[in-house]
């Protein structure tokens, strides 16, 4: 492989990796509040996109990005409203049923609304056949969107969660509710923020790397799963662990396929998905302590 | 010896010659068709709900049992051995019997593996997959258990996808028919089809009376003990490993047999029963059916995959099992056939009627 080949490799492992980190970091909110991991966190980018691309043929780019985001955050806060908030078992086992139940209602729901077709948004930027030269290999200008988006998200994500009232509250409802309670925070209206949150995230997720990956209504399901193996690895709740994790599984994948099958690439990263959580659920980054305490 | 247990297999039974003889008597036969396919795929059903409703272990990727079953049976009973002819091992088969010939509607001969070597092997492959993967996955607990079985689905369906030898997105065709003793044959011929109804319940029926021994046995009292506290079950003497691991082995096998005989009832295979839909789909009928309850989850799973398969749910089939989860979910966590349902919906009807008269 010469070096122009392998540079090419890694940064189309970077992009596939920064795509499934902005992913994964949709998972990371609800569960610094809940506790729970919300198997429709990938319909959210799915509707962020499709909303967007539909929007966009009435206004220009920003402010149909803007709108999907805010439909979304509808949704996201409906949901809990309408379904999480009357669930009468809070068990895990039962919050897992509900959440892939809402999934497939999502999916079937856009299907309805839209169709099969696949769809994307233009590019921000340039269009497909314009790149970036960078040290002799070839990238999207939309890479450069997805990077850019994707950190200023988990910055102000870090910051939200480590310094504001709000999103301490958030976190302390995840390690005890009942505590949290008691400490004045009420934890209903906490969890509605998250889903609204997270809704909004992956809506403008799902918008940033429409013009790459395309839309369609079933394009959730991988998204969602790709980004829970990044959010396993970076250690679920940890954002900028999730931004690493995403590296490491969009370089594995990208280099995997000059040695496997391009069918196999899905096959590979979920393969390290499984082998991270045999060896160390508590991710990459999670620390022994922190997760001795906890129940996988 | 309390033998109430087995009270409603006969009913069952009842059900079973009932509907054969309504579709006969009514010239409506074609009827048997979906539900020999239902009672394959309540194998599955009552196995995930072993697992899932007993035992408290969840499983996203009970479909890929199913398909690995499936696609077993459908590779070696369609692989043409015919140029190895020759080699040692072929000829060593042939002469041990494992082997058949047919000829293929082009004229064609094909030497095969027979279905019995099929289904052994299916069964086979399946527990030591099973067994592999189960000793680490069972380690998990809540959404990474699931999460771990989701990927376990998928690699399998990403594999039959995308190898050569499983026909890719095609799947396989041409599976021959499954001769038991030539007394009974397990194909899609409609001269055939009450035989093969009644061979298809035949064996769940066997199934449910496995599974209602196991879940009233000590095994199966055991199990519920995990589903309850895995520490408690612990202390009393329960290894949590593995008893999970026999009930993740156990209904992974009865998935498979269930993908087995299926193969051949269809003649069929794609890489779509291995989905992630169609583990979800296992899921939400288990789940209606009131998890702890094997009856009811073979009750929705007949009714469901009835209407499904006879194409009454129309393009919102997958939707409808989304409601489904989520009405479930919310109104009665414990299925629809709790005890108290039944109950509140007669007093509603009666105090309807007791107001008007």
């Amino acid at each position: 492989m010469s070096y122009e080949q392998l540079l090419q490799y890694v940064f189309s492992g970077i992009t596939n990796g920064s795509i499934y980190a902005i992913t994964g970091i949709g998972f990371n909110i609800i569960y610094n509040t809940t506790g729970i991991i919300n198997f429709a966190q990938g319909e959210f980018l799915m509707l962020g996109g499709m909303t967007s691309i539909t929007f966009s043929r009435y206004f220009p780019l920003p402010i149909a990005v803007a709108l999907a985001v805010i439909v979304t955050a509808i949704v996201g806060a409906l949901i809990d409203f309408l379904v999480i908030r009357n669930l009468k078992k809070q068990s895990i086992l039962f919050m897992i049923i509900v959440t892939i139940g809402l999934s497939i209602l999502l999916q079937e729901a856009a299907l309805h609304i839209w169709d099969e077709k696949v769809r994307s948004l233009p590019f921000f930027t340039g269009d497909e056949i314009s790149s970036i030269n960078i040290f002799g290999a070839y990238i999207s200008p939309q890479v450069l969107w997805v990077v850019l988006i994707c950190s200023i998200i988990v910055a102000v994500l870090t910051v939200f969660f480590k310094y504001t009232a709000t999103g301490r509250s958030m976190r302390a409802c995840s390690s005890n509710v009942i505590a949290a309670r008691l400490c004045g925070i009420n934890s209903k209206n906490m969890i509605t923020l998250s889903f609204t949150l997270s809704a909004a995230i992956g809506a403008l997720a799902g918008a940033v790397v429409s013009p790459i990956t395309q839309t369609q209504y079933d394009c959730g399901t991988s998204l969602a799963i790709k980004g829970f193996a990044v959010a396993i690895l970076g250690g679920l709740g940890n954002s900028i662990g999730a931004v690493a994790g995403g590296i490491v599984i969009g370089l594995l994948e990208s280099l995997s396929i000059s040695i496997l099958p391009l069918a196999y690439k899905d096959a590979v990263s979920i393969s390290i998905l499984l082998l991270i959580l045999f060896v160390k659920p508590s991710g990459l980054f999670g620390k022994k302590e922190i997760s001795a305490l906890k129940d996988f | 010896m309390n033998k109430k247990k087995y009270y409603p297999l006969f009913g069952l039974m009842a059900f079973i010659i009932l509907f054969q003889l309504f579709s006969s008597f009514s010239g409506k036969e074609f009827l048997l068709i979906q539900l020999t396919m239902c009672a394959y795929y309540s194998m599955v059903i009552i196995a995930l709900c072993t697992l899932m409703g007993y035992a408290g272990q969840i499983s996203l990727g009970h479909a890929a049992f199913f398909a690995i079953g499936g696609y077993t049976t459908a590779v070696l009973t369609t692989l043409n051995l015919i140029p190895d002819k020759d080699n040692f091992f072929i000829s060593l088969f042939n002469s041990l019997g494992f082997l058949s010939l047919r000829v293929n509607p082009y004229g064609i001969e094909i030497l095969h593996f027979s279905p019995w070597i099929a289904l052994v092997v299916a069964v086979v492959i399946t527990y030591v997959i099973s067994f592999i993967i189960g000793i680490p996955i069972l380690k998990l607990k809540g959404h990474y258990l699931a999460m771990a079985t989701l990927g376990f689905g998928t690699i399998i369906y990403r594999v039959l996808l995308g190898g050569k030898i499983f026909g890719e997105a095609d799947g396989i065709s041409d599976i021959p028919e499954f001769n038991i003793f030539n007394l009974l044959k397990i194909n899609g011929d409609n001269a055939d089809r009450i035989e093969n109804y009644y061979a298809a319940w035949f064996i769940v029926v066997i199934s449910m009376l496995l599974l209602i021994n196991l879940i009233h046995s000590r095994v199966g009292r055991a199990l519920r003990s995990l589903h309850g506290n895995e520490h408690a079950a612990n202390s009393i003497g329960v290894n949590p490993a593995r008893y999970k691991l026999f009930v993740f082995t156990l209904s992974a096998v009865m998935a498979a047999v269930g993908g087995v005989f299926m193969t051949h009832f269809s003649g069929s295979i794609g890489p779509g029963e291995a989905g992630v839909l169609k583990s979800v789909r296992y899921v939400a009928i288990v789940a209606v059916g009131g998890m702890a309850n094997i009856w009811g989850a073979l009750i929705m799973g007949i009714i469901l995959n009835y209407l499904s398969l006879r194409g009454y749910l129309g393009s919102y089939d997958e939707a409808i099992f989304g409601v489904i989860l989520v009405l479930i979910m919310l109104f009665t966590p414990d299925g629809i056939f709790k005890a108290g349902n039944f109950g509140s919906i007669k007093n509603f009807i009666f105090s309807k009627i007791f107001k008007k008269a």
